[in-house]
């Protein structure tokens, strides 16, 4: 190739590269709905690592795809490729370019993360990597309160246990205990997990969140619900022969819905109130 | 290549001891030679994939549906423990360390064994009695709590078959420890002189930063799994909760472990590739010192990475954010390969050999992989998919588009050199197809799987999940029938195919200096070395010259 096409198509790939990437990054439609206030974060940042992930897959899979095609032994042609050794700076380049990528991405984490909530349940409660080795009563680990909520106490609380194959919601406020997460929209929520006969992971796909639930190790998640509906709990660690069913819901009330619903179980529940299941506090 | 010409008439051992061979039964014994021990991990480690293999097939028909209709959930735990188990510790760590790493070191750098011959086979013979374990361990139920034995799930289920299993895999750990010291050892010190480290092929640099990592991180796992050991048979309580244990400290300990296993797993594989690429594109390869020094860098980075595999267990902010950082890092180093064999491509002469259709297709494979990982090394992203498809699909691409691409390219590569015979090139171009489309159409909708809300380890799903289930079974099927054409070419070549010249592809490294198969001691008279492994471009007349120098 000629000198100057050879950089105009440099340049018109780079600018195609760009596009695809972006179009990639805003509509790739992979994740389910958003419905926690941590969802858009989470997937903004997912959304951007796309974007970054289909450039590179373009540019190296265009690159392997083109020597394949351009550089193919031809029939009869015995001979070698040129001695070409290596470059200096192309090596620095595609050593600094990565560099500068995934720096740039773990500031990013740690940006969203401190969104999320994340780094709250340590700042918070004075915990320091020792309680790693904690017993059942000491600081929670998981997604604390976001910036927005800090200091403020969450508006419900609900104590969650897991156990062979089924989640336990108790919500100690009300002493109602039920077999599916009921939380209203657009509220503070703290979920208190805890596990006592095997490792369990509560996960809600549509709230991006996940914390797992240890014998032994108080963990927490702390969320907003942003959107009304019914969304399912998945276990996520694997806990025995029927781990894959076990599964429950969410629903996310309008605050009278949730009242409604709350009022209803209150009553429901009265006669059995000390049966209440054993969780860690 | 005139000095070994030269070097021919110093020869001081006779004809009859060199052209010695091995029987077909000195395989089956306790032999010494580092080619036949390699040939013994090869062989036997492809039995396993085999076996391995078919508990996929089984677990993949199960999911074919969202109910648990094919294997009582229970036996479906131990088909998935003992599938990643078994292709882990029996296929892909012995075939790339033992099987290539045996057979080629020596040969690679000019000796005539490895420095200690019996420790290396006293490991080899630690495998048999290890994958026996296993599958005998299915008369108990079989081990059911995963690859990972986390406590307390692998404290209460199946007690024996989960003792049987972490025997098995303290056995493994024990060979791969004996092995690595090996490595070590026979590179430092029993490199011919004349080979500077700079000549050195890239596949020893890679076998010695695997070395290194084998024997930094495997003792952590055997003292990990033998406290657990010590739980479910001793009454002790390392990892018994409501005794004052600690559940999440044997993850760290697993995981100290078993990341730099991922690395064990692909660092002989990225040697493998680094050459036959240069071979197949009759070009040297770009930067040897990048590559060589990434392997390193990659060792010394993936000891501390481990906690990316905890984002949501019990641990504290500051570790998953530390984590995700490090972790990140380590794309670096990979990435650095990753060009560096593009780069070779780029100008070279590419010959479509079935050994440089699959190093291609690993190299396009690998990215998806590396890509995928690096978002699952970011605590927030991870939060969402850990646990799920997505990390299914993920170790997918990097070990079977990754490793098993890579050990499928050795083989292909370096089958005249092993057997002294052809394998079939149009079979392997089948079974490349075949292989390629069907590790993609299992693999690639298992991300979305994982990010729609499909957990892994499940025997049961959420009904939503089946049309995308359905396609990775059929793609399943496909890969389950692409091993037929290989096995079969394998076994048939090896039996019947063409004689192979002693240097068929035209390669540099000193392996191809010997006859095909290698007569026992290796060499008549040691090789030396005269010009770099991947001088091609350069070195074509020389090339001739090895070819007669050495019949
Ligand atoms: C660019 C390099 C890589 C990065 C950044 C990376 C990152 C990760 C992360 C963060 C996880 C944990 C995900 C989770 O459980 O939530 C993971 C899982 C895994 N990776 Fe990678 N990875 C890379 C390359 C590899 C390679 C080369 C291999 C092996 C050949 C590999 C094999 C695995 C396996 C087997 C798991 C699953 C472990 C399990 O939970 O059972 N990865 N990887
Ligand atoms: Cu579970
Ligand atoms: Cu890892």
């Amino acid at each position: 190739m000629k000198q100057i096409p050879l950089g105009i198509v440099t340049l018109i790939a780079g600018i195609l590269i760009t596009l695809i990437s972006l179009w990639v990054g805003q509509n790739n439609h992979l994740l389910p709905e958003q419905a926690s206030a941590q969802a858009p974060l989470v997937d903004n940042f997912f959304n951007v690592m796309v974007a970054i992930g289909t450039a590179l897959f373009l540019v190296v899979q265009g690159a392997i795809l083109f020597s394949v095609i351009k550089f193919r032994r031809r029939r009869g042609d015995n001979t070698d490729g040129e001695p070409i050794e290596g470059s200096f700076p192309l090596e620095i380049l595609w050593t600094i370019i990565p560099g500068i990528i995934v720096i740039g991405l773990g500031i990013y984490s740690v940006d969203v993360y401190t969104e999320m909530g994340g780094m709250d349940a340590i700042s918070h409660h004075g915990m320091t990597h020792e309680s790693m080795m904690a017993q059942p009563n000491s600081n929670p680990i998981g997604i604390g309160s976001t910036p927005a909520n800090e200091g403020k106490p969450p508006s419900l609380v609900v104590n969650v246990t897991g156990m062979q194959y089924a989640w336990l919601f108790n919500y100690p406020d009300s002493n109602v205990n039920t077999g599916e997460l009921h939380v209203p929209v657009g509220q503070d929520v703290l979920l208190n997990i805890s596990a006592n006969d095997v490792i369990h992971s509560f996960w809600i796909p549509q709230f991006r969140l996940k914390q797992d639930a240890i014998p032994g190790q108080a963990t927490q998640l702390r969320f907003t619900a942003t959107k009304t509906g019914q969304y399912p709990v998945v276990c996520a660690e694997l806990c025995g022969g029927y781990h894959g069913s076990m599964r429950t819901s969410v629903v996310v009330h309008t605050p009278e819905e949730y009242d409604r619903w709350l009022a209803e179980n209150r009553i429901a529940q009265q006669p059995e109130m000390d049966r209440t299941v054993a969780v860690n506090p | 290549m005139t000095q070994l010409e030269t070097s021919q008439i110093t020869t001081v051992v006779t004809e009859h001891e060199l052209h010695q061979r091995w029987k077909w039964y000195d395989y089956f014994t306790f032999n010494i030679d580092h080619k036949v021990i390699g040939i013994q991990y090869l062989v036997t480690a492809f039995v396993f994939y085999l076996i391995g293999g078919l508990m996929a097939m089984a677990i993949r028909i199960e999911l074919n549906t969202p109910d648990a209709d094919f294997l009582d959930p229970n036996l479906y735990n131990a088909f998935m423990t003992n599938h990643g188990t078994l292709m882990i510790f029996m296929w892909i760590v012995p075939a790339a360390i033992g099987g290539f790493g045996n057979f080629l070191v020596p040969l690679m750098v000019g000796a005539r064994d490895m420095a200690f011959p019996k420790l290396n086979a006293i490991a080899f013979w630690l495998n048999p009695p290890a994958g026996a374990l296993l599958l005998g361990s299915f008369f108990f139920g079989g081990s059911q709590s995963g690859w990972t034995a986390y406590p307390p799930l692998s404290l209460i289920t199946a007690n024996t078959a989960q003792t049987m299993w972490i025997l098995a895999i303290v056995l493994v750990g024990t060979s791969s420890i004996l092995g690595a010291l090996n490595f070590v050892v026979t590179i430092l010190k029993m490199k011919v002189p004349s080979m500077q480290w700079t000549q050195m092929p890239l596949f020893c640099w890679a076998i010695l930063a695997t070395s290194v990592l084998a024997l930094l991180s495997t003792p952590v796992l055997a003292a990990g799994l033998v406290l657990l050991l010590f739980d479910i048979n001793f009454g002790t309580s390392f990892f018994k909760p409501d005794a004052g244990g600690n559940v999440v400290l044997y993850q760290h300990l697993f995981w100290f472990y078993s990341h730099p296993a991922v690395y064990l797993m692909i660092l002989p594989i990225f040697g493998i590739m680094s050459e036959v690429i240069p071979v197949h594109a009759r070009k040297p390869i770009f930067g040897y010192k990048a590559i060589a020094y990434s392997s390193l860098a990659i060792c010394v980075i993936g000891l501390f990475v481990w906690v990316h595999h905890m984002f949501t267990s019990g641990t504290p902010p500051w570790m998953r954010m530390f984590f995700t950082i490090s972790t990140l890092i380590v794309a670096v180093p990979t990435g650095v390969k990753i060009f560096g064999w593009v780069a070779t491509l780029w100008g070279g002469k590419i010959r479509f050999t079935s050994a440089m259709l699959f190093a291609i297709g690993l190299l396009s494979m690998f990215v998806v992989g590396g890509l995928g990982g690096v978002t699952l090394g970011t605590a927030p992203f991870d939060l969402h998919v850990h646990d799920t498809y997505y990390v299914v699909g993920h170790f997918h691409y990097v070990l079977f588009g990754g490793s098993v691409f890579g050990i499928y390219a050795g083989i292909y590569h370096w089958f005249p050199k092993i057997t002294g015979r052809m394998m079939n090139e149009t079979w392997g171009r089948v079974h490349f197809a075949l292989t390629f489309v069907g590790t993609h159409l299992t693999f690639l909708p298992m991300h979305q799987l994982g990010l729609q809300g499909m957990p892994r380890r499940v025997a049961m799903y959420d009904p939503q999940f089946a049309g995308i289930n359905h396609i990775c079974t059929i793609g399943a099927i496909v890969l389950g029938i692409s091993v037929l054409p290989f096995f079969f070419n394998a076994i048939w070549s090896w039996l019947y195919g063409p004689k192979a010249a002693d240097n068929p592809w035209d390669a540099l490294t000193l392996e191809w200096t010997t006859s095909s198969p290698p007569a026992i001691e290796n060499w008549e008279v040691l090789p030396v070395v005269t010009h770099g492994p991947y001088d091609y471009g350069r070195t074509v007349e020389v090339n001739q010259t090895v070819q007669t120098a050495s019949i």
